[in-house]
């Protein structure tokens, strides 16, 4: 079965606490419309195992099939330095249809990003190359598409509609 | 499937549909031969449209990615500008599944080619292989791990 490679470390977006039983990785495309479909999932997931649960999010866009994915991905990791990568994590994904650079920016805005540092963070070179890890970091773990997976660093490819991967969570619970 | 240490047998097929690509005009770099059952199916769009987003990683090996199906150059050039693919596809069209069979991986009762994947070296040995269940993508760490193992053996060697 795939692993996790490398095991979430410091440089990964993490919600919830660190010494949680469950640990929840998803590999995700911005611009994806499964992974747009996963979204309330593991927020109503999240709220169903509460301090169980940790969940990190890294990028895997795929950027031929999907332009904005990459570029929304690095407006979510220019968040990260106003320490609101969530906040542009969530706004992204509720208004998936719309990805260009205005609208990127409108997020950023409505979030409450210092625009001038945002407009400055997101042509870093060094987020440019972090969403390049997180692919790389997918493709060697063996993601295959998005959304993908990995629940306590295995690859997980069963059911996620919302009933079966709370109840799979759950089930795992009892095993950790 | 060909058994590892064996020479890829060559041969020609249509890339486009006034272009044909031979295997043997391709020494000097390592080749990724993807057989695939059928254009526009979810998961070989899925797989394929995962490796065009890994070409880079591949030249980085020094390889060439080569996707092979049953279905017509026609179809291939549909398939490939809709995904916008930036690797060749080569149609295994007539005689139907001849390369794909040659190479043993040819489904018989659904008249297709199996998911199934070889990494050659530059001489055109064959050096690794993998045969994916056909509802399932492999994803591409398979041949990333292929690729840089024959990379690291030939630099013990040197």
């Amino acid at each position: 079965m795939s692993q996790l490679k490398p095991a979430v470390n410091s440089k990964d977006h993490v919600q919830g606490k660190n010494e949680a039983p469950l640990e929840l990785v998803e590999y995700g495309d911005y611009q994806c419309p499964h992974c747009g479909h996963a979204y309330p999932i593991i927020k109503n997931v999240q709220r169903s195992l509460g301090a169980d649960l940790k969940f990190v999010f890294r990028n895997f866009p795929l950027s031929e099939m999907h332009p904005d994915a990459f570029n929304a991905a690095v407006a979510a990791e220019a968040a990260e330095l106003q320490q609101k990568f969530w906040d542009m994590h969530d706004i992204i994904f509720e208004n998936q249809q719309k990805l260009d650079m205005i609208s990127l920016f409108f997020y950023a805005k409505t979030i409450g990003l210092d625009l001038e540092r945002f407009k400055n963070d997101i042509q870093k070179s060094t987020l440019i190359v972090k969403v390049e890890q997180d692919f790389e970091s997918g493709v060697r773990s063996g993601v295959n598409g998005t959304p993908s997976f990995f629940i306590n660093g295995k690859k997980y490819n069963g059911d996620w509609e919302e009933d079966a991967f709370n109840q799979y969570l759950k089930s795992q619970l009892s095993v950790t | 499937m060909l058994a590892l240490e064996t020479f890829a047998p060559d041969f020609e097929l249509n890339c486009t549909p006034d272009q044909k690509l031979k295997l043997s005009e391709l020494r000097s770099k390592k080749i990724i031969l993807a057989f695939y059952p059928a254009d526009w199916s979810p998961v070989c769009s899925d797989q394929m449209s995962l490796y065009n987003e890994m070409l880079k990683f591949f030249s980085r090996h020094n390889a060439q990615l080569i996707g092979i199906s049953v279905d017509s150059k026609w179809c291939h050039l549909a398939f490939s500008e809709n995904h916008k693919f930036h690797f060749p596809l080569l149609a295994d069209f007539e005689p139907k599944g001849a390369v794909s069979k040659l190479y043993e991986v040819y489904d018989e009762k659904e008249g297709e080619s199996l998911r199934a994947l070889y990494v050659l070296d530059e001489k055109g040995i064959i050096r690794w292989n993998y045969l994916s269940p056909a509802g399932i993508n492999p994803g591409a760490d398979g041949i990333l791990d292929a690729l840089e193992d024959l990379d690291k053996s030939k630099s013990i060697q040197s």
